[in-house]
């Protein structure tokens, strides 16, 4: 009689997942769809280090010796400046990707630790701009819901090419999440998949996007800051062209940056990672002379003050986060807000999407356990608004703590003074991608 | 990141106005080239006026100089016609040369150039055609050059925003791959490489990494292959991929084309004395009986050609 | 009539100018010379004539949910994008407007005496654009919601991905688009162009002979059975 099965190690060409993958495209005929961003391991901050404080270089004190945080953006042409106490803002999501609590939640949470969050694919909800007290209003190329009223009453306009999950690819939202409110403000049918555009409808190339830069500004007064944003892949030029067409901002989304909901090839296959993008964006603005007239913010896949200070140290103004600021507010938690400030155990909720608490990225399926990526006002109603903007200012000013106090281990009284050399890599690729050191050596690969 | 013009002659009164109609047409498009701009003129053997091409009247051959250097065009110019003088006539530029010789002595002059200039770049050559590069703003290149006092028959033009901190000439249209053959082109090709290891391999040079070069060039083997300017063209469009409108004129003509989606502008007027195109229509606005012309945009895909002696297309 | 000389002003001394116009005032622009963003982001009902040809973006930004909006008018040809996400108020063009003509107009009227180009009506999403003459390939992509009339042919690729937008088309059609199908005219079509017309002047158009144009509405929901359709 033979002997118990074995099974194999797994292939590393054909694991599980993979199998599980072309089985479920088999059986539906779809492409998998799925939410936040690239989950597979990737060069990153993670390789990189800081070299603090040594008998040359002198830390300064925490907490008695002031570490300035403060960030302004958007000068360049003249425009009222963004002026932010700490240089962490809130990336662009939409409201219909989000329920309209999360979004009111993240709007007073910026205002509350003075920084700033950002409209999405679907336009400006009155909720938002009445929560939050520094809105940085998109322009996208669906156009969903733009409003010239909405863009008057803005503190900054981002113009969209791109972003780090899809660049080259438009928005997604799929019908269970097109609800009534959200079809009047995208004048779509309800219940409909929505498919937006990935160009822009009057406007296509840098030499045009000059011209509706202009426009933007004219219909502005000159008022208010021009952020152009793109998804992280020909870096170096696309942030010379935008600066050549006027940006007075650039914000560049490396390929760990999430959304609601797009194609897992795309997340997973599109752009570059964060850690490559910045260098090389900071390094784009220096070469043409620019690195202190427009300022950049770089987002995708920043989650703790370590991050923020490679990012700055880097050559970043200023950081963006999108899914961080989802988990602070509750996202992957198993515990949603219940009645009477108690709290409501929603695993079954993430068991019901084939999914737990600590691995869901089913923001697309719109039957978010707590509340954040819905449209069901059930589900809405697991997120109280007051305690969700304490949560996200709470993991807000803990990461801006996390920043300074590197910082002030470099030596640093002031976050924008971090620079590349007091960054070391660990491995062989984050040296070349950051262009610093591997560590214990004066190697930089590729000079 | 350009803008692109082109102005064919059809009347033959118009010609000793080539300059001053197409200057207005290059202003108009300093906006979104304000970099560097690109200018060739086609000019028959006994152009009128005075300036630069009318000291080549009569010249088989005409070879275009320019650089990215600092170049001492004095003494190149002395140094030429210490060397080739009867058969060679060297006209200055405010930032190149014009010279004028026998087919005979084309080649030589290049290779001459080749060894004791290097610096110095061939920008075209041709029985007709006279090339000027240079950098910074578009109107500044045309009044240096007093462009709008020359004669010809044909021009085109193109205005450049850099991308490089560096503002190249080699990376300026027109490309000139081929004797009078002139490619202006706006947009980006999204194949170009894989087009070019493919021409390399067939022997084709290149001097830039640039993506237009590749249609360029590309255009030259196919219209040395006996292609005419229509078929050659279509040959283009089908090879690349990606967004373009291409302006591209030879001894005799001119063509544009745009690719299958149309996003890079183009716009073009056909009136009883000349062809006109131009990346806006502004840029024609200035243009005599332009309010009679047949003002339009080109289709996706089509390719419209124009020759000298009929300029119908 | 007031009058303000583009020679003379900078854009955004025009556009303030324009935009500090008593409601109901009138003023003509001079010399406009093909000039980008003329009249840009004007919310109330003034009245606005550009004696000459502009550039891209004329009338963008303009009206209002509020507001009845301005009244744009440009003796000459325009560039792109023309009339960009109007909310109220008309833009007219007397002359041809070049690609993406009313581009994502949420209400009010763009009308061209001439020719528009490629992408007329794209992303519309609510608003009215006429066309006299002819319109370009791929009229009407992605067009949301509003109406689109052309008088003369259109080019290939009509309704390209159309939503709930309806397209009329007295010319002939090159070829329609993805998921865009040609329906049977009913009287209230017949109104509805009928009204146009008068509105528009374009009295060439016969409002019971346009073809109509509309979505199959077969893309409404993925599936990778459409991906040659994608």
């Amino acid at each position: 009689m033979p002997g118990p099965v074995e099974p194999a190690a797994p292939s590393a060409t054909f694991p599980p997942e993979v199998i599980e993958r072309v089985h479920h495209m088999a059986d539906t005929g779809q492409y998998p769809i799925r939410g936040l961003g690239a989950r597979r391991p990737l060069p990153s901050f993670d390789d990189l280090v800081f070299l603090t404080a040594s008998v040359s270089r002198y830390p300064l004190e925490g907490y008695r010796e002031r570490c300035e945080t403060r960030t302004v953006l958007g000068g360049r042409h003249g425009a009222r400046p963004i002026e932010l106490d700490i240089p962490i803002t809130i990336a662009g999501m939409s409201f219909g990707a989000l329920s309209a609590a999360a979004k009111e939640a993240l709007g007073r949470a910026a205002t509350a630790v003075g920084t700033s969050t950002t409209t999405g694919d679907g336009g400006m909800t009155p909720e938002e701009r009445k929560a939050s007290d520094k809105l940085v209003y998109q322009v996208l190329p669906s156009r969903y819901g733009f409003d010239p009223a909405d863009l008057r009453s803005a503190d900054a306009v981002e113009v969209v090419i791109g972003q780090g999950a899809k660049p080259g690819g438009g928005g997604l939202l799929l019908g269970q999440k097109v609800g009534d409110r959200v079809a009047e403000m995208r004048t779509l049918p309800a219940g409909i998949d929505q498919r937006s555009a990935s160009r822009h409808p009057d406007w296509v190339g840098p030499d045009d996007l000059r011209i509706k830069i202009e426009e933007l500004r004219e219909a502005t007064e000159w008022r208010i800051p021009v952020y152009v944003k793109v998804g992280a892949t020909r870096v170096d030029h696309d942030v010379k062209l935008a600066v050549a067409a006027g940006a007075d901002v650039v914000v560049v989304d490396g390929m760990q940056g999430g959304t609601a909901a797009t194609q897992d090839v795309f997340i997973e296959h599109a752009g570059i990672p964060t850690l490559p993008a910045v260098r090389q964006a900071a390094e784009a603005l220096a070469e043409i002379g620019m690195e202190r007239e427009v300022q950049l913010i770089v987002s995708g896949g920043i989650r703790s003050g370590a991050d923020v200070a490679k990012a700055l140290a880097l050559g970043a103004d200023a950081v963006s986060i999108g899914v961080a600021a989802l988990v602070a507010l509750g996202c992957n938690r198993a515990h949603a807000h219940g009645p009477g400030g108690g709290a409501l155990d929603v695993t079954d909720g993430y068991r019901a999407l084939g999914t737990l608490p600590g691995r869901c990225a089913h923001c697309h399926t719109g039957r978010c356990p707590v509340g954040i990526a819905t449209q069901d006002a059930e589900l809405e109603r697991r997120l109280e608004t007051d305690r969700g903007a304490e949560a996200v200012a709470n993991f807000l000013r803990a990461t801006t703590m996390e920043l300074t106090a590197l910082a002030r281990a470099c030596g640093k009284s002031d976050v924008h003074h971090l620079e590349p050399e007091d960054l070391v890599a660990l491995t062989v690729e984050a040296a070349a991608m950051a262009r610093v050191p591997l560590a214990g050596t004066r190697w930089i690969p590729g000079g | 990141m350009c803008g692109v013009v082109g102005l064919l002659i059809k009347d033959p009164a118009l010609e000793p106005r080539l300059g001053s109609l197409l200057v207005p047409m290059i202003e108009a498009l300093g906006d979104r080239g304000p970099d560097s701009s690109g200018i060739a003129v086609y000019s028959d053997g006994a152009a009128g006026g005075s300036g630069p091409l009318a000291t080549l009247a009569g010249a088989e051959v005409r070879i275009s100089l320019g650089s990215d250097a600092p170049v001492d065009w004095p003494s190149v110019r002395a140094d030429l016609e210490r060397r080739f003088s009867p058969v060679a006539t060297v006209s200055e530029l405010p930032r190149g040369l014009l010279v004028g010789a026998p087919m005979r002595h084309a080649a030589e002059i290049q290779v001459y150039l080749g060894d004791q200039w290097p610096e110095v770049r061939v920008l075209a050559t041709g029985g007709a055609v006279a090339v000027i590069k240079d950098t910074g703003r578009p109107e500044e290149t045309c009044s240096r050059h007093a462009l709008s006092e020359w004669q010809g028959y044909l021009a085109v033009a193109h205005t450049r925003m850099a991308t490089e901190s560096a503002v190249t000439l080699l990376h300026s249209h027109p490309f000139v791959p081929a004797a009078d053959l002139c490619v202006v082109h706006n947009g980006s090709f999204s194949n170009y490489a894989s087009v070019r290891r493919w021409l390399s391999s067939q022997g084709v040079r290149f001097d830039s990494d640039n993506d237009s070069e590749v249609a360029a060039r590309l255009l030259a083997e196919r219209l040395a292959a006996g292609d005419d300017l229509a078929e050659a063209t279509r040959w283009v469009m089908k090879e690349l991929d990606g967004f373009f409108t291409l302006v591209i004129t030879t001894a005799t003509g001119m063509s544009v084309v745009r690719d299958a989606f149309a996003c890079k502008p183009a716009a073009v007027a056909e009136a009883d004395g000349y062809v006109a195109v131009a990346s806006e229509y502004r840029a024609l606005a200035h243009l005599p009986g332009i309010a009679h012309a047949r003002v339009f945009e080109p289709r996706p895909e089509e390719v419209y050609t124009w020759t000298r002696s009929t300029a119908t297309s | 009539m007031d009058t303000l000389d583009c020679d003379v002003l900078t854009l955004r001394e025009l556009n303030r100018a324009l935009r500090s116009l008593e409601v109901g005032s009138s003023v003509r622009l001079r010399n406009p010379g093909g000039r980008h963003n003329l009249a840009v982001g004007l919310e109330t009902s003034v009245s606005v004539t550009i004696e000459g040809n502009a550039g891209y973006f004329v009338g963008g930004l303009c009206g209002s949910r509020s507001d009845a909006g301005p009244d744009i008018t440009v003796k000459g040809f325009v560039g792109w994008s023309v009339g960009e996400n109007l909310m109220s108020g008309t833009v007219r063009v007397r002359g041809s407007a070049s690609q993406s003509a009313g581009s994502s107009a949420h209400g009010g009227l763009i009308a061209i005496d001439g020719d528009a180009s490629l992408r007329a009506g794209i992303s519309l999403k609510g608003g009215t654009l006429a066309v006299a003459g002819d319109a370009g390939a791929m009229t009407g992509f992605m067009a949301q919601a509003g109406t689109i009339l052309v008088g003369g042919n259109v080019g290939h690729g009509l309704g390209d991905s159309l939503y709930e937008a309806v397209i009329y088309v007295g010319g002939s059609i090159a070829s329609l688009g993805a998921d865009a199908r040609e329906e049977e005219l009913t009287d209230e079509d017949v109104l509805e162009v009928k009204r146009l017309v008068a509105r528009t002047g374009f009295d060439h158009i016969d409002p019971a002979a346009v073809r109509r144009v509309a979505s199959a509405r077969s893309l409404y929901h993925f599936s990778t059975r459409h991906h040659g359709a994608y």
